[in-house]
């Protein structure tokens, strides 16, 4: 195998094992200063040891975000050296804001908000936590920038004589419309995962009737947070399909499997797809709405797969430019079936976590235990999407994968780092997995002493 | 002064940074293993950096963006050229952070003690790494036209760089013994400084080969030279004031020796970044390797604005946890 795939491989595997824990601290960071900010107002100890048990789950998770986000810092110099070289001007800027403003704050404050209680007053540590909140969050904003520079290029020039990528408008980069979408997407998606895991870790108490005031009472805040969060995320991911169709309407036909451009589009619900002969062997979809979803209009024309790639032919000249229509099909798929769930989850949670009865539902709770894993499927297929739907790019229009790579790391050094991390990562997560379950699943005391 | 010196500068400053933090930090984690006699301990001396540990990761964390925004050319030949060590290094890290948050919060004295090593090792194998990353630096190393190094691990664990890794290893250990000096208590507190001047004289002996070595194998001398002498002054120093009993300067001292010779080696690569051994005209500076003047002029204002900022909080976190730590588990965290 050539060290091209290998590095592929490797970024996407470390990628997502990072996301899997980069949404959770987005969301629960928020979620647990907001319980302690009750527990400032209104002196109740019992929001004190809920945000340490929240604060437990969330520190878990943390310090596996934080061990592997160190990795997703070097990787590009690693293996995509070409890359970093072609887009330093622009993606190093981001980079280094990201750790001057963001880094810096979270680790710092997280360390006063773990080993500050009773150190510092109530206020102080009330503070420490929006800190890390705050902190985290402008992490995700400005590797979001960087991100978005790369489906949607802005606020550039191209240097002629060496043909990369200069930096002209700092706060175009800034303001790109992709992540003026972008980050409230992945915004909402980790507060809707963290009211999930919330809620999760609730109903399993709840449907041993343990602790039932505690845990009723995280339950209808999660289920809230869960319930905003969802919604908001499917509905601010309908304007990211708007925005595709628009600037990377490539990236749209395949998560929609449609090969030939139709007027009025169909949604499809469920094909087969033949990426041989780019075409569908079964194709079942609802009539005229997705024209509806792309342009609020039932007989919009939407471009398909074929014509586009044509299209990119004559643009950018000979080449590969069909996406993983099945892979990008079935993600969408995916995120968008998860999303619908969880909103109806989340929905019926806020409606029966209203009613004190809440424990006798046990068919309810136990769905809503197992339904913590939708949103971890979602935000993976979501970057999955996201990524591979960019194909051949790495940088929108400006650079291929193919051209990004380290030429100086031989297969075999990517080989055996791909096989290290996956080992480490693997075996972590499950480490971590367990010791959340431990602690999620335990005695209020053990979490909060 | 243009752009390009004051990003070298920053640069500077955030390695100074990261070594004088990390560096005690690397040392604590080296030492722990020997100092300690039963959980307890283990646990005071983990405990001695757990509110700071990953806040001074962040410096380096910084250093590498930095080095990828100011410097893009730096990053990407630095880092591709030296893989397979970052590999090593970072799932080095992995263990080492996943430990200190881990290792307390299962009761199982086998769990415990993996981390531990875990805590060893991944505190040791960076400070290794950067040692002899260092040592690459100040003497060269194949850089190509392309700006590239083809040479894989091999080349860079040379006898030269090994003994600035070695001189890392002892110089963090002395100077994480003098932290902890300051951090633990009664006689745990003595044995940290009982190694603490043990690593003190092994980092000498290490340190005067390296600089001889240095003066007659590299160009850093010529200009890094009355850093590395106000940088052996103060090693010198410490260990007199650890013999005096005197923790407060001793830690000052071994503090001052990591900010020279860091000092040194940038002074000592000036305007040079990544020395080419095949041929000077391959060599990376801070004109061919850098961004653009306009992304340089953004980062220097954002860095002017945030740098003071974060350097006054992490501060008071200091300033916050001041004091010592009994080995008493009723008031242990990690
Ligand atoms: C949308 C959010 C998001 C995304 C797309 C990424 N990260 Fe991340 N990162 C975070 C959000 C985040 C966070 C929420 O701030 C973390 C995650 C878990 C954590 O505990 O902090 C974090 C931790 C984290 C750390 C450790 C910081 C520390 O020591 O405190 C580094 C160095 C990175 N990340 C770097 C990256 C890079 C180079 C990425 C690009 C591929 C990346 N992250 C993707
Ligand atoms: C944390 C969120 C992210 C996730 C989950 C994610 C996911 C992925 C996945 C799954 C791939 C594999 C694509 C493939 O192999 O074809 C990929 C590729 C890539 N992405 Fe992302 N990505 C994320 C954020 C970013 C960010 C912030 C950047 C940098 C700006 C980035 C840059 C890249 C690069 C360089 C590749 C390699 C090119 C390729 O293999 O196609 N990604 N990403
Ligand atoms: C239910 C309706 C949803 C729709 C219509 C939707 C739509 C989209 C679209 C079109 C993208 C690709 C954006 C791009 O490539 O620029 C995307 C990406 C993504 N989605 Fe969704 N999404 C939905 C639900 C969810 C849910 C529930 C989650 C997680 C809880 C989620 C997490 C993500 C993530 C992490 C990404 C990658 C980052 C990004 O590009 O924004 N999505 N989504």
């Amino acid at each position: 195998m050539d060290s091209t795939i290998l590095a592929r491989w490797q970024f996407a595997i470390v990628t997502i094992y990072h996301f899997f824990y980069v949404p959770l601290t987005l969301g629960i960071s928020i979620f647990v200063a907001i319980v302690e900010t009750k527990y400032v107002k209104t002196g109740d100890e019992m929001y004190k040891k809920m945000a340490k048990f929240w604060g437990k789950i969330f520190l878990i998770n943390f310090a596996i975000g934080v061990v592997t986000g160190i990795v997703q810092e070097f990787q590009f110099g690693m293996n995509w050296s070409e890359y970093s070289r072609f887009m330093g001007d622009i993606f190093g800027a981001p980079l280094a804001i990201e750790a001057l403003l963001a880094f810096y704050m979270e680790s710092t404050f997280i360390g006063l908000w773990v080993f500050g209680w009773g150190k510092l007053t109530k206020k102080q540590h009330l503070t420490s936590a929006w800190l890390v909140a705050l902190g985290s969050n402008l992490s995700a904003i400005w590797i979001l920038i960087a991100n978005s520079f790369m489906q949607h290029p802005v606020g550039y020039t191209i240097n002629p004589e060496t043909g990369r990528v200069v930096m002209s408008n700092f706060a175009a980069l800034v303001f790109n419309p992709n992540v003026l979408l972008q980050f409230p997407h992945v915004f909402t998606s980790g507060m809707s995962l963290a009211g999930f895991v919330v809620m999760a870790f609730s109903a399993w108490h709840l449907l041993r009737k343990h602790e039932v005031k505690f845990f009723l009472t995280s339950f209808r805040m999660a289920a809230m947070y869960a319930l905003i969060g969802s919604v908001l995320v499917a509905t601010i991911g309908h304007f990211q399909g708007q925005f595709l169709i628009e600037h990377q309407p490539l990236k749209m036909a395949s998560a929609e499997a449609l090969w030939e451009t139709e007027q009025p589009a169909p949604l499809s619900m469920f094909v087969i797809v033949d990426e041989k002969n780019k075409t569908n062997i079964v194709d079942l979809g609802v009539p005229y709405m997705l024209s509806f979803l792309s342009y609020n209009n039932f007989t919009g024309e939407v471009e398909g797969i074929n014509d586009l790639v044509a299209q990119a032919e004559a643009e950018y000249g000979p080449g590969d430019y069909l996406p993983p229509v099945t892979l990008n099909y079935w993600s969408f798929r995916t995120m968008v079936g998860a999303g619908s769930l969880m909103v109806l989850i989340a929905l019926l949670g806020v409606y029966w976590g209203k009613k004190d009865n809440l424990v006798d539902k046990t068919l309810f709770l136990k769905a809503t235990v197992y339904s913590v894993i939708l949103p971890y499927l979602a935000v993976s297929t979501g970057w999955l999407l996201a990524e591979t739907g960019r194909w051949p790019w790495i940088v929108f229009g400006l650079q291929k994968v193919e051209d990004a790579i380290s030429p100086n790391v031989p297969a075999w050094n990517v080989a055996f780092s791909l096989i290290l991390m996956l080992v480490i990562y693997t075996v972590f997560t499950i480490v971590a997995y367990k010791l959340a379950i431990k602690y999620g699943t335990g005695e209020i005391d053990q979490a909060t002493h | 002064m243009d752009l390009n010196t004051i990003w070298f500068i920053l640069v500077t400053i955030l390695f100074i940074g990261f070594f004088l933090l990390e560096g005690f930090d690397y040392g604590v984690g080296i030492l722990m293993p020997f100092l300690s006699k039963d959980d307890n301990e283990r646990r005071a001396v983990i405990n001695t950096i757990g509110p700071h540990w990953d806040g001074n990761e962040v410096w380096m964390i910084t250093a590498g963006g930095a080095l990828f925004a100011a410097f893009p050319h730096v990053y990407a030949t630095l880092f591709s050229g030296f893989y397979l060590a970052l590999v090593l290094m970072l799932a080095a890290l992995i263990l080492r952070g996943l430990a200190f948050e881990y290792r307390s919060l299962r009761d199982d004295p086998v769990w415990r003690e993996r981390w531990d090593w875990a805590i060893f090792g991944g505190s040791l194998v960076p400070a290794l790494l950067w040692g002899v990353t260092v040592g690459n630096l100040m003497r060269g190393f194949a850089i190509d036209a392309d700006m590239n190094y083809w040479g894989g691990l091999f080349p860079l664990l040379n006898i030269y760089s090994l003994l600035g890794g070695l001189v890392f290893v002892t110089l963090f250990a002395a100077h994480g013994a003098n932290f902890l000096g300051l951090k633990l208590e009664g006689d745990l507190a003595e044995r940290a400084k009982k190694f603490g001047f043990q690593a003190w004289i092994a980092a000498t002996v290490l340190a005067v080969l390296f600089l001889i070595w240095t003066f007659f194998a590299t160009d850093i001398m010529a200009q890094g030279f009355i850093f590395a002498l106000l940088a052996a002054v103060a090693l010198l120093a410490a260990g007199w004031y650890a013999k005096q009993g005197n923790d407060k300067l001793a830690f000052v001292m071994t503090s001052l020796t990591v900010v020279f010779t860091t000092i040194m080696v940038f002074a000592g690569l000036f305007p040079r970044i990544l020395i080419s051994s095949l041929d000077p005209a391959f060599t990376l500076n801070i004109y061919n390797a850098s961004a653009s003047p306009y992304a340089l002029n953004v980062m220097t204002i954002v860095a002017a604005i945030f740098v003071p900022i974060l350097l006054i909080y992490q501060i008071w976190a200091y300033k916050v946890f001041n004091g010592r730590i009994k080995a008493d588990p009723e008031e242990l965290i990690y």
